[in-house]
């Protein structure tokens, strides 16, 4: 079982809002997954190196910043347009502070 | 399927009209869920209008006496998490209801390039999270064998689509089983292949080094066609790499000159203590006389050992919740999505995901977050990560020894609907034999190999080195023979 506390931290910061009931629910399946997770306690890692994340012999590729071309400008509108509230090609926000 | 069906379009047997309008009759006829419960709920988005224009498209240059590609005028349908320019994608989430997709995903660029046409979006679980196709926010898929148990999922509606031959292929996406499993409960093809393989511009991130794009389809033969389309290096996804050409060829119709390793860790029966989900024996026996007829058709078989099989479910469910909890903070209701009203910016967060993303979703979510908060990141995601390096070990060094593994695809055969929705462990255990191959980045294809008593399908699952794919789709090929599947 997780303590409400636990729960309370985490849900603030995956900034997701829980009502009791799923506090509770959460308390005690989270609980029950991070038990199964124990097994991995028995298995020797030292000095084993963490994976690689699936690609081997990662290299930089990113490329030189280049102008934007109208073509690119359009595209940018048609993103923005998928957003829920927009003001003169801009998205809104509500202030951060 | 598809070499015919394009024999049958440039003969002028049949045209891509009617072609494509008797896969819209017959998705009407089956899909869409009634009043009485009745419709196998597959798609989430039909692209009836567009389907039909593509086709009179199709037909003009057929008519003109153009050369086509394979492909062309052949009906596909595609998982709702991926962008299909101009089209809705929702990634089964209530959070992207009405969300239009800007632009394709670099798979379904080729596609269409190839002349693809697309009948609609295939219903899935939301964010591609679940073993069963219960968590979509669009309803459960049902299974075409017995419409009161589950697809199973995440890919249930690409696999449904390809089983009631509403589609004659699709493409699902695959981070711990999610192409395989659906395509052994519904008795289709389907293929997850080498990570890197297949460009993931444009898919809607889950777990980014667990996922990929894979194809579902009736035979190994359309699967392979198809892939072959959708493979290679992209660079607008710096992960993925070109297939090389695998030295070892499967040459006549038989299997001589090939060791296939038989994992003795894929085939414990149920062990309550270790926590180990076991095979049903009528899967166990299904496989095991799958294995006979590769002996029969002249390979070798050898018993194997993968020490660290055990421990591939809590690495998964370790490292795939953690990368979850960082793609989908993007879920936020400013740049698109649903957006709930709110006082304040950390409510416009906090209450638009709590609307409108789904339990299953919040749910692995939180753990990942858990997973990676200070205090907690060394016990659980870097031990993680570390065995890892361990699993994958253990399939290098058994790749030594043999060419391709096979185990079962899953641990059941589908089961109902609604009877493992409340217990998020049991559910997990489903993909025991699926995870360890994304895990480790292999390639692996789920093939029909029987049916159980009630009829429901039996999938056998070929593990591949990496990069191997030509070998899974010739002993597959084979194996489809020898097993006397239908194509």
């Amino acid at each position: 079982m997780l303590s409400k506390q636990d729960v309370e931290h985490v849900a603030k910061l995956a900034r997701i809002e829980l009502n009791e009931q799923e506090k509770k629910k959460y308390q005690e399946q989270l609980g029950k997954v991070l038990d199964y997770f124990d097994k991995l306690k028995k298995v020797k890692t030292d000095g084993i190196e963490t994976a690689d994340g699936g690609t081997r012999g990662l290299k930089n590729v990113w490329r030189e910043d280049e102008n934007k071309t109208q073509d690119t400008i359009n595209k940018t509108q048609d993103l923005i347009k998928m957003a829920p509230e927009k003001k003169d090609g801009q998205i809104k926000v509500k202030s951060v502070f | 399927m598809i070499k015919e069906l394009h024999q049958k379009l440039i003969n002028k047997k049949v045209s891509a009209t009617e072609l494509i309008q008797e896969y819209l009759d017959r998705i009407k006829k089956s899909d869409p869920v009634k009043s009485d419960g009745a419709g196998l709920n597959a798609f989430i988005t039909v692209t009836d209008k567009d389907a039909m224009v593509q086709a009179k498209d199709i037909d003009n240059r057929i008519t003109k006496g153009e050369k086509l590609p394979i492909l062309a005028g052949i009906p596909a349908s595609i998982k709702d998490v991926i962008m299909t320019q101009g089209v809705q994608t929702t990634a089964g989430s209530k959070i992207l209801e009405k969300y239009i997709a800007p632009y394709d995903a670099t798979l379904v660029r080729k596609l269409k390039d190839q002349g693809m046409i697309m009948l609609g979006k295939n219903n899935c679980d939301e964010f591609a999270m679940g073993s069963s196709n219960e968590n979509s926010g669009y309803g459960p898929v049902k299974n075409p064998y017995d419409k009161t148990r589950v697809s199973g999922g995440s890919s249930g509606g690409s696999a449904v689509s390809v089983a009631d031959n509403l589609s004659v292929y699709s493409i699902g996406t695959d981070t711990g089983g999610s192409v395989r499993q659906p395509a052994a409960f519904c008795g289709v093809v389907g293929l997850k292949p080498t990570y890197g393989a297949v460009s993931r511009y444009g898919l809607i991130a889950m777990a980014s080094s667990l996922d990929q794009a894979g194809v579902l389809a009736s035979s190994v033969e359309d699967v392979k066609i198809v892939f072959d389309v959708i493979k290679g290096r992209d660079t607008f996804d710096s992960t993925s790499i070109e297939i090389k050409r695998n030295k070892k060829e499967i040459k006549g119709n038989n299997l001589k000159n090939l060791k296939i390793g038989i994992p003795k860790e894929y085939f414990t029966r149920l062990d309550s203590a270790r926590q180990v989900s076991g095979i049903d024996k009528e899967i166990e026996d299904s496989v095991k006389n799958a294995i006979k007829k590769c002996e029969e058709l002249g390979a070798e078989i050898v018993e194997v050992s993968l020490p660290h099989t055990e421990y591939a479910l809590a690495v998964y469910y370790i490292i795939m919740p953690a990368e979850v909890s960082a793609n989908l903070a993007r879920y936020d209701g400013i740049r698109y999505g649903q957006k709930e009203k709110a006082k304040n910016l950390f409510e416009v967060y906090s209450k638009s995901r709590a609307k409108y993303l789904g339990e299953e979703v919040k749910r692995r979510i939180m753990l990942g977050t858990y997973i990676l908060s200070a205090g907690y990141y060394d016990a659980y995601y870097k031990k993680a990560q570390q065995v890892r390096t361990l699993i994958k070990k253990d399939f290098e060094d058994v790749f030594q020894k043999i060419d391709l593994l096979i185990t079962p695809t899953t641990p059941h055969s589908a089961f109902k609907l609604g009877e493992k929705i409340n217990d998020p462990l049991t559910m997990y255990l489903e993909d025991v034999f699926t995870v360890p191959v994304n895990v480790a980045g292999l390639p692996a294809i789920s093939l029909p190999c029987g049916k159980t008593k009630n009829n429901l399908p039996i999938g056998m699952q070929l593990i591949g080195s990496w990069m191997s794919e030509e070998v899974l789709f010739g002993v597959g090929e084979v194996l489809e023979k020898g097993l006397g599947n239908k194509g």
